[in-house]
């Protein structure tokens, strides 16, 4: 039987705010365990939450990017569980009325052709805190850092049909997010959470089948990995005459493996209702205009922009439009080169197969976009080959050996543009290849322009690279044509 | 509305509060009795009624993303029942 | 000194009659001597209070009295403390000392209050005669053998022992204005939002408002001018201007109108309070007031819609009491769920264990629509009922409490007969409108207590009803036979 996969997704958004949701406690990673989490986080009794502002304009801005309603009136609820890194007892989210309404986003597919996924809602909420599960005498340690982090959860209708389009989707949410502002978009630390539901069903059917929902994945990868086997698992089950259980899973980016959640195994009942200590949340228009005024631009828009103004083709502009970071790095180097072209090749390429090996992101990048555009500089200016570009200046940038010129004059790899001692090279080159000279001044044109090449290479390595190509052409030309 | 046993054991598995099986009887018995007495609000159509959460028709304020509050990890601690290197120690967490 | 109103002892201390050490020592004094009879108190903070009096005289010494400077007051213990146990009347909180204060203590203390201690409550503010305290219950000053009414039952009755010169209190359902009528005193429920909520525990959120417990009108007046006001930490608290209490008092009342809703003078209600609240009327109608026979259909769904609301947010609210970060862990949990289930059944007494299942049932799913989104129905149209009400009237007045204070025990056994002690007080916690219990009359030797309700925000007029009222009358200096017999 034929099956066809659909796929619906939550992403969980940090938003990039200096203070908690609902405290005036600070958010940024990797501090002390419970360094970061104050009276209001701890849930002390007594403490009351008060919203921050900054949460609600990123909110506004994703709605506004993903062209969905802003709900004027939005309500914070209390949904009720009990889990050590909930310190309330209740996570404050939003239900019934979610402050970004249904929207709608195209998404390019790797075969070329787009498709639009709608978005439910997106909602404001508080993260919590983390169990670490290293063992304490065979306790678990809390760390309420995370507690209160503002989080923003996009939630999708059921419109992705395989791995490619929920991936696709993922990275167009990352690229929105960053480009924002709102969020920093590292996968590691968690600032993007992937939850995916997926089910199958036959080809042709129009009822959605029994899903699954597998939890906090935090890398596309892992991602792309969680969906083949998920599917593939349902597949079975049902070729073999099971039933697939709705069921929390959890799948181990170590492993690969999957399995469902025994905390999630009882029927939850939530118990959502409007949380008293906070009160309707009304957007007045006049907030609306100002985050319009303020947004800054979107990945469509950018890669639009660079097909337009620098010339790059469709797919150039879109993967480089689609990291606000590696755009804006593009754009620096653009500045200080004046050769988008290159500076574009040479950041897909080199750059960011360096980046790509070192595991680092773009904002990590040691060399800086300035010395990025004055290596292209000196290639189009004849100082140094590009093979010496790439050979050597490159890697010493990468290792911040100090400026393009400092490094070329350092090690000396400066092009030979001499024409004298250009020319003598030539000569005792052809002088050693007599035969080959020989050869060359019998053969037809088009035979000859192969030929050249015999003499070229040699040449090149008794330079070490440095002489000038064209020069060291021309001179040969000259030579051996007479 | 009357409320037996099992009732009661559900109640208390979400509000994860035991409730001993010698006093189980009583605990349904009068919830029933708080029930009955609330179950006088059914008899009122309400249907053209907009739902009140809170006594002010106010709007929630909105706070300027600042950074006030420090670190007082020390403090909070002291009165933590169970804690190491900084972390509030539980039982172990199954996921 | 232990008779004197608080707008006396600030008039005393600033005469210098009296230091604010000699009035803290004689307060300390008397609770060592007669609180044993009362249980009114959880916490006495003698050493801190006398250090708050020194530093009080030295401040009056040196010029720069704030109003209510080296007044010896206590603070229902609700209300956190940094540094002193703050139980909220529960072995849950039996070993919590907050790292911060409540407003409301800050703001008390700003003005100037010294702190005598923290007092008894019903736990978790769950009750109406205070013996739901994990430290006793606490006995009424007119009667020992009889409840003070509750939850701020404590506060109640050491200011009509005159153990303190006022307390402050919380009322979610009637938790001021009922153990206010029991004992005898004075007792302001201010508009939801008047009074900041933060670092006060959170009973029911959206009914929960903090309010002076005094023995006349005038020092509740004092007493809320420094409670009140815009507090950033607390979302609901507003940002309506506080005015001049004291400066209100003694307007005259000519032409006031007062409502008198049917519903309050009709079923259960004792034909011997009847006739004191009746008294009460006819006098406030010989101060110029008009009486007004009202409406307020949908008062007899206000307790069913209550005990919907207010153990609702409850269960949310107390899930926070989980032995992780702070408060009672049981002994040797075997896993996760056994530390929660055994700390929290524990932890919690019996009506605060029931009010958490009863709200987590009217949340439930398949449940909700007909619980808890029926109950807020009603309480637009309880909110309604006012402000039509208010269309009409100036004030509303009616009894607070069904009866008199009843007998220890007589309630305990039957939560639903308990809930219906609250039957005039709930609806103006529903509806967030400020109300006032004064002393009307005594039935039988015990208090009887008249219940004034204001329109939002109207306090400086409840409150000059109240003083107008006790200007003719001699009800709120009338104390319990055994402190007059004292010398």
């Amino acid at each position: 039987m034929q099956w066809e996969t659909v796929i619906g997704l939550e992403i969980h958004v940090q938003l990039a705010t200096r203070s908690k949701i609902f405290s005036g406690a600070p958010c940024s990673f990797g501090a002390e365990p419970n360094t970061q989490a104050c009276a209001v986080d701890l849930a002390m009794p007594g403490t009351l939450p008060v919203l921050n502002e900054q949460a609600v304009r990123y909110a506004i801005m994703f709605g506004l990017a993903v062209n969905s309603e802003i709900n004027r009136n939005s309500v914070f609820e209390r949904k009720n569980y009990f889990y050590p890194d909930l310190p309330k007892g209740y996570q404050t989210s939003q239900l019934e009325q979610p402050i970004v309404g249904c929207g709608r986003v195209d998404i390019l597919l790797p075969d070329g052709s787009s498709k639009t996924v709608r978005i439910h809602h997106a909602h404001l909420e508080e993260d919590a805190g983390k169990s670490l599960h290293a063992d304490f005498h065979g306790m678990t340690g809390i760390d309420l850092n995370r507690a209160g982090t503002p989080l923003i959860e996009i939630v999708t209708e059921p419109d992705m049909r395989s791995a490619a389009e929920a991936i696709a989707f993922a990275r167009k949410m990352h690229s929105i997010v960053t480009s924002l502002g709102i969020c920093d978009g590292v996968m590691a630390h968690g600032s993007m959470r992937f939850d995916v539901n997926i089910s199958v069903r036959p080809s042709g059917s129009e009822t959605l089948g029994t899903r699954t929902e597998t939890k906090n994945l935090n890398s596309f990868k892992f991602m792309e990995d969680a969906i083949h086997k998920e599917v593939q698992r349902q597949i079975e089950l049902l070729e073999e005459g099971g039933t697939v259980a709705q069921e929390t899973r959890l799948y181990n980016g170590d492993t690969g493996e999957s399995r469902a959640m025994r905390s999630k195994e009882e029927a939850n009942d939530y118990r959502y209702f409007p949380c008293p200590d906070l009160l309707p949340v009304r957007v007045e228009q006049a907030m609306i205009d100002d985050i319009v005024g303020q947004m800054p631009e979107l990945p469509d828009a950018r890669q639009a922009r660079f097909i337009g103004s620098y010339q790059l083709s469709r797919s150039d502009a879109g993967l480089l439009a689609a990291d606000k970071a590696l755009a804006d790095y593009f754009e620096a180097t653009v500045k200080s080169c004046n050769d988008p072209r290159l500076s574009a090749n040479w950041i897909m390429a080199d750059l960011a197969g360096a980046l790509n090996k070192n595991g680092l992101e773009i904002a990590a990048c040691p060399i800086t976009p300035h010395r990025l555009g004055q290596l292209i500089n000196r290639i189009a200016d004849n100082t140094i080959s590009g093979k010496i570009a790439k050979q050597d200046v490159f890697p010493a940038l990468w290792l911040q050996q100090g400026e393009v010129d400092e490094i070329i004059e350092q090690k000396g790899l400066r092009q030979v543009s001499d024409s004298g001692a250009l020319e003598q090279l030539v000569d005792e080159i052809l002088a050693a290849k007599a035969v080959q000279v020989e050869q060359y001044r019998n053969a037809d044109d088009k035979k000859r322009k192969k030929l050249l090449g015999g003499f070229m290479g040699p040449i090149m390595q008794a330079s070490k690279g440095q002489a000038n190509p064209a020069m060291v052409n021309q001179i040969l030309r000259r030579k051996l044509d007479n | 509305m009357n409320l037996d046993d099992n009732d009661i054991r559900k109640l208390a598995t979400l509000a994860r509060i035991n409730v001993d099986n010698s006093i189980i009887e009583d605990v349904a018995h009068k919830i029933s009795d708080i029930l009955d007495m609330i179950d006088q609000m059914q008899a009122l159509d309400t249907s053209a009624v907009e739902p009140m959460a809170n006594p002010l028709d106010a709007i929630q304020p909105l706070r300027p993303d600042q950074v006030t509050e420090p670190n007082q990890r020390e403090a909070f601690q002291a009165i933590a029942p169970a804690t190491e290197n900084g972390l509030y120690l539980v039982p172990k967490v199954i996921d | 000194m232990h008779r004197l109103t608080i707008a006396r002892i600030v008039e005393g201390l600033g005469k210098g009659d009296f230091s604010s050490m000699e009035i803290t020592r004689h307060y300390l004094d008397r609770i060592a001597k007669l609180d044993p009879n009362y249980t009114s108190f959880i916490t006495v903070t003698a050493e801190q209070a006398m250090r708050q009096a020194q530093a009080a005289d030295q401040r009056r010494k040196q010029g720069d009295a704030p109003p209510l400077c080296g007044v010896p007051i206590a603070h229902k213990d609700i209300f956190c403390t940094q540094g002193t146990r703050t139980s909220c009347g529960s072995r849950m909180l039996d070993n919590f000392i907050p790292p911060y204060s409540a407003t409301v203590v800050e703001n008390m203390a700003a003005a100037g209050c010294v702190s005598l201690g923290k007092t008894n409550m019903d736990e978790f503010a769950m009750g109406s005669s205070n013996e739901t305290s994990f430290y006793g219950a606490v006995h009424n000053p007119w009667d020992t053998g009889r409840v003070p009414g509750g939850s701020s039952g404590g506060s109640a009755a050491a200011v009509a022992a005159q153990l303190c010169a006022a307390a402050t209190g919380t009322d979610t359902g009637g938790s001021i204005r009922q153990p206010a009528s029991l004992c005898g005193i004075t007792g302001l429920k201010p508009t939801y939002g008047r009074v900041s909520r933060y670092g006060m525990i959170a009973f029911a959120s959206s009914l929960d408002q903090a309010g002076p417990m005094a023995r006349s009108a005038e020092d509740a007046a004092l007493l809320l001018q420094a409670m009140a006001g815009h507090d950033p930490r607390d979302s609901t608290s507003s940002e309506v201007a506080v005015p001049d209490y004291s400066a209100g008092l003694g307007q005259d009342i000519d032409g006031l109108r007062i409502g008198l809703p049917r519903q309050y003078f009709q079923q259960g209600l004792d034909p011997a309070i009847a006739d004191i609240i009746q008294r009460a009327l006819i006098e406030l109608q010989r101060l110029g007031a008009v009486l007004v026979d009202i409406d307020l259909p949908h008062s007899s769904l206000s307790v069913p819609a209550y005990y919907v609301i207010a153990p609702a947010e409850a269960s949310a609210n107390l899930s926070r009491f989980d032995g992780v970060r702070y408060g009672h862990r049981c002994e040797t949990p075997v896993d996760l769920n056994d530390m929660y289930c055994r700390s929290r059944a524990e932890g919690f007494g019996d009506e605060v264990k029931r009010r958490i299942l009863v709200g987590a049932y009217v949340l439930s799913a398949g449940y909700y629509d007909a619980y808890y989104r029926q109950a807020q129905k009603i309480r637009r149209l309880i909110k309604n009922d006012f402000l039509t009400a208010f269309g009409q009237v100036d004030v509303i007045a009616g009894p607070t409490a069904p009866g008199t204070a009843f007998a220890m025990g007589a309630k305990s056994a039957d939560p639903v007969q308990m809930y219906l002690e609250d039957i005039y007080t709930i609806a103006t916690n529903l509806a967030g409108l400020p109300g006032i219990s004064i002393p009307a009359g005594l039935s039988n030797d015990l208090p009887v207590g008249l219940q004034i309700i204001g329109n939002y925000f109207d306090e400086a007029r409840l409150l000059n009803v109240a003083h107008r009222f006790q200007q003719t009358t001699d009800w709120h200096q009338q104390g319990p036979a055994t402190l007059t017999e004292e010398v």
